[in-house]
């Protein structure tokens, strides 16, 4: 055994007592000094888009110090002397005197983009681990619709942020802005107007997307982060599947002082990869992009990359207006405008409820589901991510068609095709490899895990030595919950009438949804189904029911 | 005072099945681990100590490094001697704050994962979900006592002032939607005219000089010109960019074009076969700059849009609707190119009153 | 056995071997490549010494003639040249466009196997048949007092939608791209933009003025040799590099350190002999 427990030093435990005094404090941190966060390298993706923000306030805050948020046009006469003399806002010439004039200016500029596109990059993979893990489900719903309004919200801050110095390619983006506001119908062009204050590119949209961004978004982001890291408190995170781990408990390391110091390493490798990003790649360089002026443009002018989506949806559309009764209707910029992140945002936001719609399942869940067992789910998922993706890769199609050397119009063909084929196929596609590895796993259970060690037999064959699954395998293969299919509607009565719960369309539909659901593989197969094996294996496990993916799941699988 | 009841749990060891979880005050917690602050190798441990102290004194290093730079090293052509190039100071500068900082930071991260990763012993410990739902005695006694205050407040018994409540506040509500309408003017007609009129002459953008037919005498020539005297407003500018381009003889032919009555696109508006069109994209607003003399198609690097320039800058390719607006051209009495009219469309994207 | 191995051939079978030795190859042949591969022919500002228009027929009969025609008059695989100028000549053949590889395809530039002295012969050549814009002088293309900051203007509204913001180049139409402009010498650019080669449009004399190209050019060049303050330039093509390497680079990097903090500890009071087996 140790020695005693370590000595405080009088003046920290005089400090915590004066505190306790009045707060109250040693069983409430006593409780978050014995915190359980579980580990996972999956788990540490919403933090780095944590500490990337505030690493963005910071930075923020110093650029504030420098950065002058006025449209009014002014002669340059700064250190950058390519631009000597030219008319500019003082927008742009604050971020130029910032860039060159300022000790650390750059940096700091350039940390803050990395930061603001590192925030969107976590959210995003952040976002995918808790779809594909199923940890959105209950009691997470709310934590996860907070998530979506985080990502919504990153997403206007960062477009607000890139456009402030009011230079050539943010301002084409603005442009842009514009141009939708203006085609969306019976308000648009009130929305123009009351968004810039007049006719484009006016003098106000600077100092309003200013104050967007350092006042009024980074407050509701905090807000809403400090409830998600809150909820995710109170509730204690989930964890990964593994022997030990049940839905009753939190199994890892505690929070005083194994977290503290995870965290530590963690926040200064975040800072310091931001620090690296910010030093050796430049980004954002508006010096070269010059001032905003509304004729000229330059090829390859993309947003930054989490507003690629909207800018692939409006290269991808076909020429679509409709004129009638005086008005025009401009679908080739409507349906870009509001249809890809209408679908993106509100299939997320309603998809733990239409899955447990789906499912009937509504019971609490703490274990991480291994996305292999969630085959609908995971082949939903990826058809998002292709969705999400095509649209995006299709913002770059100039680029893509220079680089490549793929004929422009092509790119835009392929990905007009591609758009409807791809999400639908990757869909079947993963399901198949989601099943396919389910199959791998009931195999792992009735044989064993192969050793690489090759036996010949008396008669001759050759047969592969398996060792039977450790526990902790053997806890991780078996760790799935199979959606109970929906109890059978009863029957039809005697008009005919089929029982309520099965009626309509909408019955219909979600017993369509709940076979797709509960086709799964279950584990331990028994007897290897014809796979040729010879009888030199580990121990076989004993015949549970396989309800083999065709959907004829009619009859509930054992729940093992 | 001091006396905080506190049941005490029994000790578990992972791996033991749990006891009956103890009563629903989540602050107690059952588990206590075993108690071992000592590394289990005290060799491995020193090394590790000495490693994450050797890191540590690397970043104390780098961040004096990040201020001997920021001293040192200069910005600004104000602050450098004269003949320093700018950008130069600014590569030096940003590189060593840059570098030391990364580093400092990268020191300070990995010496912080070895000291938890090999200093620490090898703890684990379980802790217990309790029931996130209240138990029903609890939320019986919720709802009672809701009930109670609900009844108190007499809101349930006083249909006047449940009705008038909302009354009340409504306008209230609505008065900061009411305060935005002036962020700026109404539309109106606006977007249905530019700058342009009769006998505005055209200037090359940037060079501010006007052209003359012969000016352009090569088929294949291009130019962005603006009107005269508004080079400094960018309002205008937004709806009056115009490109004018020149063809070879026969080379460009369309029929006059109406758009609901009115003449939008004719021959007779060129001279000498050049033709100008509006630089506004009729999809989104951008600038629709490049020109590719061989095929004579204008393509925006926007959306791609794509307008045949000889045929009356018609869609050819892309999510445009309409063809680019060509703008009336005429000699004035210099013989320089100016404006015949304004356009007789609205130029730029669509929008729900355009007709 | 008592052999004695060399440290490589015993470290044959290190879990790093395989990548050493690819690595290893990749730098030689680098090296290699980077070595015995010649540049492009630099044609700089030319000294335009007497011009033999003999010479210049000879040289074109034998180089151009198969697709432009014996007398310059053209074919079907390639346009008449009188008129065309001396020029669009000296651009063509200096970037080493022309002679085209193959009719039909955009020519990109490729090194030229004609010396300035032959380039200039054939473009008094093709001057003769029927005239057409001069070369320009080495005075005509000096950058000395030039006004960048108008070049930066007038390269913005005329040049940079196709060519780039810094002139990285771009995509057009029907598989052709506008060049990058990272390579060309003062007279190819002021040749290139009088000239309008092949889809570019022609921006002549009245449109740009000769000090207005002067000023392009001057921006073209300071830009392109402008280092970049804030580290690697990512191409100068803008968002579509800095998206790539913030997801590869920042997230790649982020989630391997992820990996390595939450790796599962060896036990290091273990002796060194029995590793347990971690994931």
């Amino acid at each position: 055994m140790s020695d005693d427990a370590v000595k405080i030093p009088a003046a920290v435990s005089g400090a915590g007592g004066w505190l306790d005094d009045r707060f109250h404090g040693a069983r409430g941190v006593r409780v978050l000094m014995r915190k359980v966060f579980p580990d996972h390298w999956s788990f540490m993706l919403g933090e780095i888009a944590l500490w990337s923000f505030v690493i963005l306030l910071l930075t923020g805050t110093y650029l504030a110090l420098f950065f002058v948020p006025s449209m009014n046009p002014i002669v340059y006469h700064g250190s950058y002397v390519k631009l000597d003399g030219i008319r500019m806002s003082e927008a742009y010439a604050s971020t130029l005197n910032i860039s060159f004039d300022i000790r650390g200016g750059l940096l700091m500029r350039q940390i803050h983009h990395w930061a603001g596109d590192l925030f969107m990059v976590a959210i995003m993979a952040h976002m995918l681990r808790v779809f594909f893990t199923g940890a959105y489900r209950k009691p997470r719903e709310v934590n996860w619709l907070i998530g979506i309004v985080l990502f919504t919200l990153g997403m206007v801050e960062g477009l607000f942020g890139y456009s402030l110095p009011d230079d050539q390619l943010s301002g084409a983006g603005l442009r842009i802005t514009e141009g939708v506001a203006q085609g969306i119908p019976i308000v648009g062009t009130y929305i123009a107007y009351f968004l810039f204050g007049g006719p484009f590119p006016g003098n106000s949209i600077v100092p309003r997307m200013y104050i967007l961004h350092v006042l009024l978004i980074p407050g509701l982001i905090l807000s809403l982060i400090t409830a998600h890291l809150f909820i995710m408190f109170h509730q204690k995170h989930t964890q990964m599947p593994a022997l030990g781990n049940t839905e009753k408990n939190v199994v890892g390391q505690p929070f005083w002082p194994y977290f503290l110091l995870k965290g530590q390493a963690w926040f200064f490798f975040i800072f310091g990869a931001l620090a690296v990003l910010g030093t050796f790649a430049q980004i954002n360089p508006v010096w070269l992009y010059g001032p905003y002026t509304p004729l000229a443009i330059s090829s390859a002018s993309q947003p930054d990359f989490y507003m690629g989506i909207l800018e692939g949806s409006l290269r991808m559309m076909p020429p679509w207006e409709y004129n009638f009764l005086g008005h025009t209707l401009s679908l080739s910029v409507v349906i870009p405008a509001l249809l890809p992140l209408a679908i993106i945002f509100t299939g997320a936001a309603l998809w733990p409820f239409f899955e447990q719609w789906a499912t009937g399942d509504r019971s609490v869940h703490n274990i991480n589901d291994r996305p292999r067992n969630a085959p609908v789910r995971t082949g939903i998922g990826m058809a998002a991510v292709c969705f999400y993706g095509i649209l995006w890769a299709e913002g770059a199609n100039d680029v893509l068609a220079d680089k490549l050397q793929i004929p422009l119009y092509t790119v835009t063909w392929i990905a007009r095709v591609a758009i409807f084929v791809v999400p639908i196929g990757a869909y079947f596609v993963t399901k198949r490899i989601c099943l396919g590895l389910q199959r791998k796993d009931r195999d792992l259970l009735s044989h064993g895990v192969e050793i690489g060690i090759i036996r010949q037999l008396p008669s001759g064959e050759f047969v592969e030595e398996a060792r039977p699954l450790t526990d902790e395998e053997r806890a991780l293969v078996e760790a799935k919950k199979v959606p109970a299919a929906l109890p059978a509607p009863g029957e039809p009565d005697a008009n005919g009438v089929p029982a309520p719960g099965a009626r309509g369309m909408m019955g219909k539909a979600r017993a369509m949804a709940n076979r797709a659901f509960t086709e799964t593989i279950v584990a331990g197969d028994g007897h290897g189904n014809g796979h040729g094996h010879g009888n030199g294996h580990g121990a076989v496990e004993g015949g549970e029911h396989a309800a083999i993916g065709s959907g004829e799941a009619e009859g509930s699988p054992e729940e093992h | 005072m001091s006396e905080i009841e506190e049941p005490s749990a029994p000790r578990r060891v992972i791996g033991t099945p749990p006891t009956a979880p103890p009563a629903v005050d989540i602050r107690k917690e059952p588990a206590e681990p075993p108690f071992d602050a000592e590394p289990e190798n005290p060799r491995h441990a020193r090394n590790a100590e000495r490693l994450v102290g050797a890191l540590f004194v690397l970043a104390f290093l780098a961040g004096c490094g990040f201020i001997a730079a920021y001293v040192g090293l200069e910005v600004g052509s104000d602050r450098l001697p004269a003949g320093t190039n700018a950008v130069d100071a600014v590569l030096r500068s940003n590189l060593a704050l840059g570098l030391s900082l990364s580093v400092a930071l990268l020191a300070l991260g990995t010496g912080s994962m070895i000291w938890v990763r090999h200093l620490t012993p090898n703890i684990e410990i379980e802790e217990e979900r309790h029931d996130l739902r209240s138990s029903d005695a609890d939320r019986a006694a919720f709802q009672k006592e809701f009930a109670e205050g609900a009844a108190i407040s007499q809101v349930t018994r006083r249909p006047i002032i449940r009705r008038t409540m909302l009354l009340a506040t409504a306008p209230l509500a609505l008065a900061p939607l009411l305060l935005l309408r002036d962020l700026g003017p109404l539309p109106g007609t606006s977007l249905r005219h530019t700058v342009w009129r009769k006998g505005l002459r055209a200037v090359t953008l940037g060079g501010n000089r006007p052209l003359r037919p012969a000016d352009m005498d090569s088929p294949g020539t291009m130019i962005t010109v603006i009107p005269e005297g508004y080079q400094d407003d960018e309002d205008a500018l937004a709806k009056a960019g115009v490109i004018l381009i020149k063809f070879a003889p026969g080379e460009m032919s369309f029929p006059n074009r109406y758009d609901g009555g009115t003449l939008v696109a004719t021959m007779n508006w060129t001279i000498d076969n050049i033709v100008a069109y509006s630089k506004i994209c009729t999809h989104v607003g951008c600038p629709v700059a490049l020109y590719e003399q061989t095929t004579h198609h204008i393509l925006c690097p926007c959306h791609q849009s794509t307008f045949d320039a000889a045929n009356g800058a018609w869609v050819i390719f892309g999510p445009a609707p309409r063809p680019l607006p060509q703008l009336p051209l005429m000699l004035d009495a210099d013989g320089y190119l100016a404006a015949a009219s304004d356009f007789t469309q609205p130029v730029g994207p669509s929008f729900w009153e355009r007709g | 056995m008592g052999n004695r191995v060399s440290s490589i051939t015993a470290r044959r079978r290190h879990p790093a071997a395989g990548y050493a030795a690819v690595a290893g190859g990749l730098v030689v042949v680098g090296a290699l490549y980077s070595v015995l591969s010649t540049g492009g022919a630099s044609a700089s500002a030319p000294a335009q010494a007497d011009t033999s228009i003999a010479n210049g027929r000879s040289l074109f009969v034998q180089s151009c003639s198969s697709c432009h025609g014996l007398d310059a008059q053209g074919t079907t695989q390639a346009p008449s040249l009188i008129g065309a100028g001396a020029a669009a000549v000296y651009f063509q053949m200096s970037t080493g466009r022309m002679p085209a590889k193959e009719p039909g395809a955009e020519n990109n530039r490729k090194p030229t196997d004609f010396t300035d002295q032959q380039i200039y012969d054939i473009a008094a050549y093709i001057a003769s048949l029927g005239g057409g814009p001069a070369i320009p002088s080495p005075e005509q293309v000096s950058t000395v007092g030039a006004n960048t900051a108008l070049g930066s203007q007038l390269f913005s509204a005329n040049c940079a939608q196709c060519h780039g913001f810094a002139g990285a180049g771009g995509a057009l139409t029907y598989g052709k791209n506008a060049a990058p402009l990272t390579a060309s010498t003062p007279t190819q650019i002021y040749t290139a933009m009088l000239t309008g080669p092949e889809a570019m449009p022609v921006f002549g004399d009245g449109v740009i003025t000769p000090a207005e190209k002067r000023d392009i050019i001057a921006y073209i060049i300071d830009t392109r040799n402008e280092p970049n303050p804030g580290g690697l330039s990512l191409g100068r093509t803008g968002t579509v590099t800095e998206g790539l390497l913030v997801w590869l680079g920042g997230l790649g990097f982020l989630v391997l350190i992820a990996m390595w903090l939450t790796a599962k500890r060896r036990d290091h009071a273990r002796p060194e002999s029995e590793p347990l087996n971690h994931e």
